[in-house]
């Protein structure tokens, strides 16, 4: 079972409650979950320890937990960008693109080694990722990958900031969203330049034109469903808090 | 009835002593166009409107540093509606971009608004030209510069009042849905005037607004270069973000 997306979050909340007050192993049993790869319960009950390297990773729990999360999102974004600039579309791009891409992608190996840094013993193990789906000769294809992941790594860090306890946490989440969004935006204007339209910088699909509010934040869980396309490694992530 | 206090009054003391004593010369700003402006508010921010009016309301903490927010807001959306408004200002290429970024500025004021309630402050009276040291109506590059500036202080404003929104998680990720929509502009504005969208180090081609880059050059414990600084934004006190808006307040 798949949930979509959209209906998603008020739903795994609930699920989320309802896994907490029955034990997580009776209620994976009884409903019968699998998400992507969002594994909801696990074969721990705690839940605690991240799990090196064995096909699945547990993120942890508490800021721990959330960091890692961030961690996930980092290595996959790291992975794309390296993969990108060994490709054909980026030995042909124009000047001012491979400065970008480039630029882009040594921020991406930053966050990821800083988030790495920054959990110590915690942080999860690499994560196996593929972008078999991404054509990596062709500029639609490259930078239409890159906007998804841009715009996904905001509304997560925007979905991940009240879960984490932590201020000095929060501060470190809010240093890298803003630069998220700083590409997002680049990326959307070199595939709709100078433009207000849907798909530009700041278009009505990722700001909402009425409330001037970047799109409604993504729980992780949403979040690990859609980069569930270019992540191999199972990603539990039930120790997560939910508020 | 509208608060027709600005944010500056009762915050750093001797900023607001100089704003205060400019603002008296000149005049109370309009209670009246506040008053308005509330009155034809949209009602689609119902949810979050209804909480400034519930049982005890926000908490102070949390109303000053939503005020704080309106102030930069309502500095953002004037400037914008006078530049797009200014006949001849912006190149047709150009404007759809300002238009997308106003249109967000007036709803982000009006979001703030709709939170706060009778909370909210007035409208400062702003004077854009900061008593003469810009021209940002009538030279193109000027009104680029003065955007790029406001919007690249609007991230590190918001940053760096995350954590004093901590205790309300509505209010909190309202916030970053706005801080990382200014993210969005600072880098389309910034890369429109042949910038990178991300900071390098605390650099500025505009002398005069180096202090919205103070500090920026901070690696976060990556080795220094240009990438590790222009991985991580940083964050602003309301103190220092007061100090950057001053010369722009009457």
């Amino acid at each position: 079972m798949n949930p979509k997306v959209s209906e998603e979050n008020s739903e795994l909340r609930f699920l989320g409650s309802l896994a907490r007050t029955t034990g997580r192993r009776k209620f994976v049993q009884w409903a019968g979950l699998t998400l992507g790869v969002v594994a909801l319960g696990c074969s721990d009950d705690n839940g605690t320890n991240p799990t090196p390297g064995d096909g699945e990773v547990n993120l942890g729990t508490g800021d721990t937990g959330v960091l890692n999360y961030a961690y996930a999102l980092e290595q996959l974004e790291a992975a794309f960008y390296t993969e990108v600039l060994a490709g054909a579309y980026f030995a042909g791009a124009q000047a001012d693109e491979k400065e970008i891409l480039t630029d882009i992608r040594n921020h991406e190996v930053i966050h990821r080694d800083f988030l790495k840094a920054a959990l110590g013993t915690s942080a999860i193990a690499d994560l196996t990722v593929t972008f078999a789906s991404v054509n990596m000769a062709d500029r639609a294809s490259v930078l239409g990958a890159a906007q998804t992941f841009e715009d996904l790594g905001v509304s997560a860090y925007n979905g991940a900031g009240q879960l984490l306890t932590d201020a000095s946490n929060l501060l470190v989440a809010g240093k890298i969203v803003s630069v998220e969004a700083r590409h997002a935006a680049a990326i959307r204007d070199l595939l709709v330049p100078k433009s207000s339209a849907v798909g530009s910088f700041a278009g009505d699909d990722t700001v909402d034109p009425t409330t001037g509010l970047e799109i409604p934040e993504r729980t992780p869980t949403a979040v690990l469903t859609a980069a569930a396309t270019y992540v191999t490694t199972t990603i539990n992530a039930s120790g997560l808090p939910t508020s | 009835m509208k608060n027709d206090r600005t944010i500056l009054e009762g915050l750093d003391p001797e900023l607001m002593e100089q704003v205060v004593s400019r603002r008296a010369a000149v005049g109370r700003s309009s209670a009246l166009a506040g008053a308005l402006a509330i009155a034809s508010m949209p009602v689609a921010f119902g949810l979050l409107a209804k909480r400034a009016f519930a049982q005890g309301g926000l908490p102070q903490g949390i109303i000053d540093v939503l005020n704080f927010a309106l102030t930069l807001e309502y500095l953002e959306e004037e400037f914008y509606v006078t530049g797009v408004g200014t006949a001849g200002l912006i190149p047709g290429a150009d404007l759809p971009i300002f238009e997308q970024i106003r249109k967000h500025e007036t709803a982000h004021v009006a979001l703030l608004q709709s939170v706060l309630g009778a909370s909210a402050v007035a409208k400062p009276t702003f004077d854009f030209t900061a008593g003469g040291a810009f021209d940002p109506f009538n030279v193109y590059g000027e009104f680029q510069a003065l955007s790029q500036g406001f919007e690249d202080t609007g991230v590190r404003a918001y940053k760096g009042q995350a954590a004093a929104l901590m205790s309300d998680n509505t209010v909190l990720t309202t916030a970053l849905r706005i801080h990382s929509v200014e993210g969005r502009h600072a880098s389309e504005v910034r890369r429109l005037r042949g910038q990178k969208g991300w900071i390098t180090g605390n650099q500025t081609d505009v002398p005069a607004l180096a202090a919205i880059y103070a500090g920026e050059e901070a690696a976060n414990g990556a080795a220094t270069s240009a990438a590790a600084a222009e991985a991580f934004d940083e964050p602003l006190t309301m103190a220092q973000v007061l100090a950057i808006a001053d010369p722009f307040i009457v």
